[in-house]
């Protein structure tokens, strides 16, 4: 089963050991429509839960993306950045986004899980 | 595009209904619920349109008939347009202007007989236009708007033989001809013309007629119901103006690089309509900026606003406009530079973000227009 961990601003995080998975949950990408750019952070940078780090941009606007989790970004999908639309075909698979080295292992347990997310986006369609 | 506060109740076009049952995405526009996207959505629409043909709810527009003698002497003292030597039956792009020289708002002219003209004006601005025209109104004219009809457009290069099954003989008149036909009975007033760069056409019947009109034209396997997404991505590679965004009351014609519009007898201070000497001035010296097509070198999009900067840094406009292209394949977009940075084929930079873009200064339109001219 997923275990992933969603953001209020619709990010997903899968945790690995000490490294974070990261990409846009479906409901995201549903809302965004086709996505024809994608801007990925540099390796290295430090970031804080939060922080502005990529941009998703379909062919109606530019979406900012947060970090879900603090740390160090330590790899990014360079095939998202060839083929935006991977974040729609496959946006918790093949359309992830980056991955950070956590600097708080704990810190993800604080997002919701799947079936609060659920929730919290039934309640915006509401 | 006005944005509207959350507080205005957004008015309705007669194909609320239609959009619902299309389950269209339905945003704020100019004071209208307007559909933004279809299930297909932005790309495929703007790909169907290309290839097929598209059918745009565009009744939030401004309809409107002006008569009376001297209707054309009138207009040419509001617009630098050649609207005296207009033909019976053929329309024509031009502007209102304000004395300042700039634009109230850009607007089709269409011929309805020696002193009779059918205008349609932007939705957001029709308020202010009707107002603008009627204050000048001449004794003797009668203005009137018609909020009573209703407008769809159908756009691409299966619009004309589409169009011709339903309204035979349609396909024979030529870009900026007008046709009156009965399409299953409703009256309909037909342009060849349109907002996409394509072959197309727009239609006006009566607001009780258009749900059946719009689902007639939707019936064709050829046609897909097409949202404002599609619609600015499409206007946007054929280069044209969006009105509050690429031409309003600060720009010129000259500027915004639509001298096309003004006949060569009216380019002068004198030629009667307001804001003459400013255009007059712009034709000899030469405008203080150009509206020009940027294409970016990358992939990054710049939108509306980002800085447009020369190689060595110094910033010399603005993006207007600016998305991804979908026949392009990539981002494109127009804004205003200073003259000496106008040329084709001049490097800029783009500020994205805080980070600075290649990209060069191109002619438009980013498509080629595939209008029909006739035989």
């Amino acid at each position: 089963m997923a275990n992933e961990r969603y953001t209020e601003d619709h990010e997903w995080v899968r945790i690995s050991g000490d490294i974070a998975t990261c990409g846009i949950s479906d409901y995201a990408q549903e809302q965004l429509g086709d996505v024809v750019y994608v801007e990925l952070p540099e390796i290295g940078r430090i970031v804080s839960a939060k922080d502005e780090i990529a941009v998703v941009e379909s062919v109606k606007a530019a979406s900012d993306i947060y970090a879900p989790v603090s740390g160090e970004v330590v790899a990014i999908n360079d095939s998202v950045e060839e083929d935006p639309e991977t974040v729609n075909r496959d946006a918790l698979g093949k359309g992830w986004l980056f991955k950070i080295k956590l600097t708080d292992a704990g810190e993800a347990d604080e997002l919701m899980d799947d079936a609060s997310y659920e929730d919290f986006i039934q309640g915006l369609d509401d | 595009m006005s944005d509207t506060p959350p507080t205005t109740p957004l008015a309705e076009t007669p194909l609320a209904g239609l959009h619902a049952r299309l389950g269209a995405k339905m945003v704020p526009f100019a004071g209208y619920s307007m559909p933004v996207q279809y299930p297909l959505g932005v790309l495929k629409e703007h790909q169907h349109t290309r290839t097929a043909a598209g059918l745009f709810d565009v009744s939030h527009m401004g309809q409107a008939s002006l008569s009376g003698p001297g209707a054309p002497e009138f207009l040419e003292t509001l617009c630098p347009g050649d609207i005296v030597g207009l033909e019976i039956g053929r329309m024509r792009y031009t502007v209102l202007m304000n004395r300042d020289g700039g634009i109230l708002d850009d607007l089709m002219v269409l011929r309805m007989a020696d002193n009779a003209f059918h205008l349609v004006v932007n939705a957001a601005c029709k308020i202010e236009d009707f107002a603008h025209i009627e204050s000048h109104l001449p004794a003797g004219l009668s203005f009137t708007p018609r909020p009573e009809l209703a407008l769809v457009a159908l756009q691409g290069p299966k619009a004309a033989e589409t169009l011709a099954t339903i309204a035979p003989g349609v396909d024979r008149i030529a870009f900026m001809q007008s046709a009156q036909a009965s399409i299953d009975g409703i009256d309909t007033l037909i342009t060849r013309s349109g907002y996409t760069g394509e072959d197309g056409y727009e239609l006006a019947c009566a607001n009780d007629d258009i749900e059946r009109l719009a689902e007639r034209l939707l019936a064709f396997e050829a046609v897909e119901p097409i949202g404002l997404g599609a619609r600015d991505s499409l206007r946007l590679e054929a280069g044209l103006c969006l009105y509050g965004h690429d031409i309003d009351t600060t720009t010129s014609p000259i500027e915004a690089g639509l001298i096309w519009i003004i006949p060569k007898h009216r380019r002068t201070a004198q030629a009667g309509f307001p804001g003459a000497a400013r255009v007059a001035s712009e034709i000899a010296d030469g405008p203080k900026r150009r509206r020009v097509g940027i294409r970016p070198e990358g992939r990054a999009i710049a939108r509306e606003g980002a800085a447009v900067l020369s190689t060595d840094g110094q910033r010399i406009g603005a993006v207007t406009s600016g998305g991804f292209g979908p026949s392009v394949e990539g981002p494109v977009a127009m804004g205003y530079v200073q003259p000496d940075h106008a040329k084709a084929g001049t490097a800029v930079l783009l500020e994205v973000r805080g980070k600075h873009h290649p990209a060069e200064i191109v002619k438009m339109p980013f498509h080629p227009h595939s209008y029909y001219r006739g035989q």
